[in-house]
């Protein structure tokens, strides 16, 4: 424990001040004697088609993929997690921790050849948060704490008066409304990638085409074919191009998982997408052990209780409807791809986050249905009055199975009667926000790599809040963790409270599980599954 | 017939502005908005992005504005494929799904009418029975399930065809999308093809033909067939509608660009204009196709008077 807390302020100093200038981390590392394959093309699956891949405008993972790939930030994420140097070489913080100032790479240069500067940030940062441009992301700056994100976002400033400004052509700086510790791992989102201004102003709407893309990344833009394909090449203007192995990267838009399990298969593809089918996941790990790749995941899957909603809105009864989930059932028997069972609602694997030691863990599940029972009974509910309730989840195959599931065991061992309702995405998300439900699946993937992207979600003021649970206690330890030097120790106090108040049922922590090629090699998950793929190269074979 | 083809063209336009103005309705009445996602977002950014789409004005406003801008030809931005509009997003998918679709029609007409006259011939033969049994198997066997069986067969365990892809429509990538596709109309049409095959060759004026002492070939092609194909021709309207729009099921397990996945993710997303955009088009070749397959009754058969 004391080593881990002496990893974790080594790297929450190095954030602060960062001097990790590893080229290494940030390309391939072929080891010695591989043999590499002439022909360095990869074929990747991704999910779907992205929605753009303007970075300012993306929303969702299949965007994510391909911006990692033609773009880069101030920083980037190591493969096997952490922060490592972008296109800014090094960074600081003044002593109040609120101004940052970040040492761009004199060699960063676009795809056109121009040479990038911190005035390319500071207009991407600004338009990031411009109304005019509505990005759906223009909430992440505020999330950033940027000065005056929120103002200009809300029409009452303009985008020029965001706090960040160009000291010189290699220096740029940003200021924050106060001292977040993680502000430096924020800055690999995708949100704040710079984009080329001349392109932009020269082309409008359309100049994510290829025959108008301008990019920073390790490659850029060939082909793109609506529902097809993506087809990027090598960018030889990148500051780091020499490191780059693969020279041509193909994205697949494939949604269905069957489909995709029948292209890698016949040998079309060569990396899966972030999810392996379920009922294919055991077989397969039989066959191709080599080639069925589990990361943990900066994910959680959770029931949300209408905390607003009787009889919700006591903690008994969510706290017996939690503790009769038998979560091994759950993440060994139905889902099987290494889902760790959890009472706690950040992952552990996210940086600076230490598991706290939780009651409920420890219990054996007999323990904990004894207790379900008795809690039940004490709120009101038994054989003579059964709590009935709705569960309401979005359509899709393992949400399904997972509801029949915990309904059962709510049924078998509390004698609840269990609605299900499955209702269809857009519909549901409608339906989770407008609070019509008792009890609704939910689950969340963290933006950035530090606990504060879950237990935000729990604030009174998040909007993600769907569960309506409101605790001033919680709210006032993540608001003192934002500033807190060491936050870990107030994360592990909300996790206790949530523990205590129970708002939501944690019901697992997720993987990332992906098919790989043998002959991919270079290939690290990481928590929030930032892909690279200049740090991949293809072994002959 | 000029008159007829002005009338059934005539109608064209009424119809499709009933079908645009439902369609508007029924779409922006579903429950979920293009922009609704996991992570709500917050009012005043969801604000703003509404007010870009035109969504904050009242729906009998974003209705002329989308009727003004379709007059012009603007079926509007995508609201999910943030990089395009929708007019070029048709332009990208439709072709595909358009060949996709032509080589399909015709490989099933073809095949279809061919095993249809053949079985017909040989009525109650076992030639008869196996087409038949086969059509039979073509038409109850769903292509999701075909599909993914020629796609395990030819892809995975023998290698000798793509698993997937478009790759601008080449040869060997259309072999299996085309057999998946067409299977089902081919049985179909075989089987329509063949019953009324029957029907003719049993009618009068055949034994006439019969009687006269023509040669069984000049019978068939230059008597028999005309008529036959009739109620195939009916068929054949919503069925090249159906094919060239795209099989949602086929683009999908293939994996190929086309205007299928486009509707089916629209409606999923919310996508309105999108959804708007390819009704329209649906719409537009239904009624062609429909105007056409009329037409050509009126050809085939010069007894059918319109009044």
């Amino acid at each position: 424990m004391k080593t881990k807390r002496l990893a974790l302020s080594a790297i929450s100093a190095s954030l602060f001040a960062g001097v990790l200038s590893v080229s290494s981390l940030q390309a391939a590392e072929v080891p010695a004697g591989v043999k590499l394959a002439k022909k360095q093309e990869i074929v990747r699956v991704n999910g779907s088609e992205p929605s753009s891949l303007d970075p300012q405008k993306i929303e969702g993972v299949p965007g994510a993929y391909v911006t990692r790939d033609l773009f880069e930030g101030l920083v980037s994420d190591s493969p096997g997690g952490g922060t490592v140097p972008g296109v800014a070489e090094s960074w600081s913080a003044d002593k109040t921790k609120t101004v940052y100032t970040f040492k761009l790479r004199k060699d960063a240069k676009w795809s056109n050849g121009d040479p990038i500067t911190a005035h390319d940030f500071v207009y991407s940062f600004q338009r990031a948060v411009d109304p005019k441009l509505a990005s759906n992301y223009s909430w992440y700056m505020e999330l950033a704490e940027i000065k005056n994100a929120s103002e200009i976002i809300k029409g009452k400033k303009k985008p020029f008066e965001l706090a960040v400004r160009a000291v010189d052509d290699h220096t740029f700086e940003v200021t924050i409304n106060k001292a977040i510790p993680y502000f430096v791992r924020m800055m690999a989102h995708y949100t704040t990638f710079p984009v080329h201004k001349a392109t932009i102003e020269k082309y409008g709407d359309k100049w994510t085409l290829p025959s108008h893309i301008v990019s920073n990344g390790a490659y850029k833009l060939k082909d793109w074919a609506v529902n097809e394909r993506i087809v990027l090449e090598r960018n030889n203007h990148y500051w780091n191009d020499k490191e780059t192995v693969i020279n041509k990267v193909t994205y697949l838009p494939i949604v269905d998982r069957n489909t995709e399990l029948n292209r890698y298969r016949a040998g079309d593809v060569d990396m899966g997408y972030e999810r392996i089918a379920l009922e294919h996941f055991r077989r397969l790990k039989k066959e191709i052990p080599d080639e069925v790749k589990v990361t943990g995941r900066a994910s959680i899957y959770y029931y949300a209780f209408n905390n607003k909603r009787k009889p919700f809105d006591d903690v008994r009864v969510r706290k017996a409807l939690s503790l009769a989930i038998d979560r091994d059932v759950v993440a060994s028997k139905i889902l099987g791809q290494g889902q760790i069972p959890t009472f706690n609602f950040t992952p552990n694997n996210l940086d600076g986050f230490v598991p706290p030691e939780n009651p409920y863990s420890k219990m054996t599940q007999q323990q904990r249905d004894t207790e379900a029972v008795k809690l039940l009974k004490e709120a009101g509910f038994g054989k003579d009055k059964p709590l009935a309730f709705t569960l309401l989840y979005n359509t899709d195959d393992n949400h399904k199975k997972i509801a029949i599931a915990i309904s059962s065991m709510w049924k078998k061992k509390l004698g609840a009667k269990v609605n299900l309702e499955n209702q269809e995405w857009k519909t549901y998300l409608d339906n989770k926000r407008l609070g019509n439900y008792d009890v609704a699946r939910a689950g969340w993937n963290g933006d950035y790599n530090e606990a504060s992207t879950m237990l935000d979600l729990l604030t009174s003021n998040n909007s993600l809040n769907g569960s309506q649970y409101r605790n001033k206690e919680y709210d006032e330890l993540l608001a003192k963790a934002k500033t807190a030097e060491n936050p870990a120790e107030y994360y592990t106090k909300a996790e206790a409270i949530i523990a205590r108040d129970m708002p939501v049922a944690p019901i697992y922590q997720d993987v990332t599980t992906r098919l790989i090629k043998p002959y991919v090699g270079g290939y690290k998950g990481n928590p929030l599954d930032n892909t690279y793929t200049k740090n991949y190269y293809i072994i002959a074979h | 017939m000029l008159k007829l083809i002005i009338r059934r063209f005539g109608v064209a336009i009424p119809t499709l502005l009933v079908l645009i103005t439902v369609s508007f309705i029924l779409m922006h009445a579903a429950p979920g908005s293009p922009f609704s996602s996991e992570r709500t977002l917050p009012a005043e950014v969801l604000a703003n992005i509404e007010a870009k789409y035109h969504l904050n004005e009242p729906l009998w406003k974003q209705y002329f504005i989308y009727l003004g801008n379709l007059i012009q030809g603007d079926l509007g931005p995508s609201f999910k494929y943030k990089d395009f509009t929708v007019n070029e997003l048709l332009a990208q998918g439709f072709p595909v799904s358009a060949k996709l679709g032509l080589v399909s029609f015709i490989v099933a007409v073809v095949f279809g009418v061919a095993f249809g006259v053949v079985a017909a011939l040989r009525q109650n033969t076992w030639i008869d029975y196996t087409s038949m049994t086969i059509a039979m198997t073509g038409v109850v066997i769903p292509s999701f399930v075909l599909a993914p069986l020629l796609i395990l067969i030819f892809a995975i365990s023998y290698k000798v065809l793509p698993a997937g892809g478009w790759n601008d429509g080449g040869f060997k990538y259309l072999i299996l999308p085309v057999i998946a596709m067409s299977t089902h109309y081919i049985s179909a049409i075989a089987r329509i093809m063949r019953g009324s095959m029957i029907e003719v060759l049993h009618s009068n004026f055949i034994r006439t033909a019969k009687a006269k002492g023509l040669p069984a070939r000049q019978i068939i092609f230059k008597h028999a067939l005309r008529p036959a194909l009739l109620p195939v021709v009916s068929y054949l309207g919503p069925a090249f509608v159906g094919i060239i729009t795209g099989s949602v099921v086929i683009e999908t397990i293939f994996g190929l660009g086309g205007i299928g996945q486009l509707f089916v993710n629209g409606a999923l997303n919310r996508d309105y204009s999108m959804v708007m955009g390819l009704t329209i088009v649906v719409g537009v070749l239904t009624i062609m196709f429909n105007a056409i397959v009329d037409i050509l009754y009126a050809v085939i058969d010069p007894k059918i008077r319109y009044s």
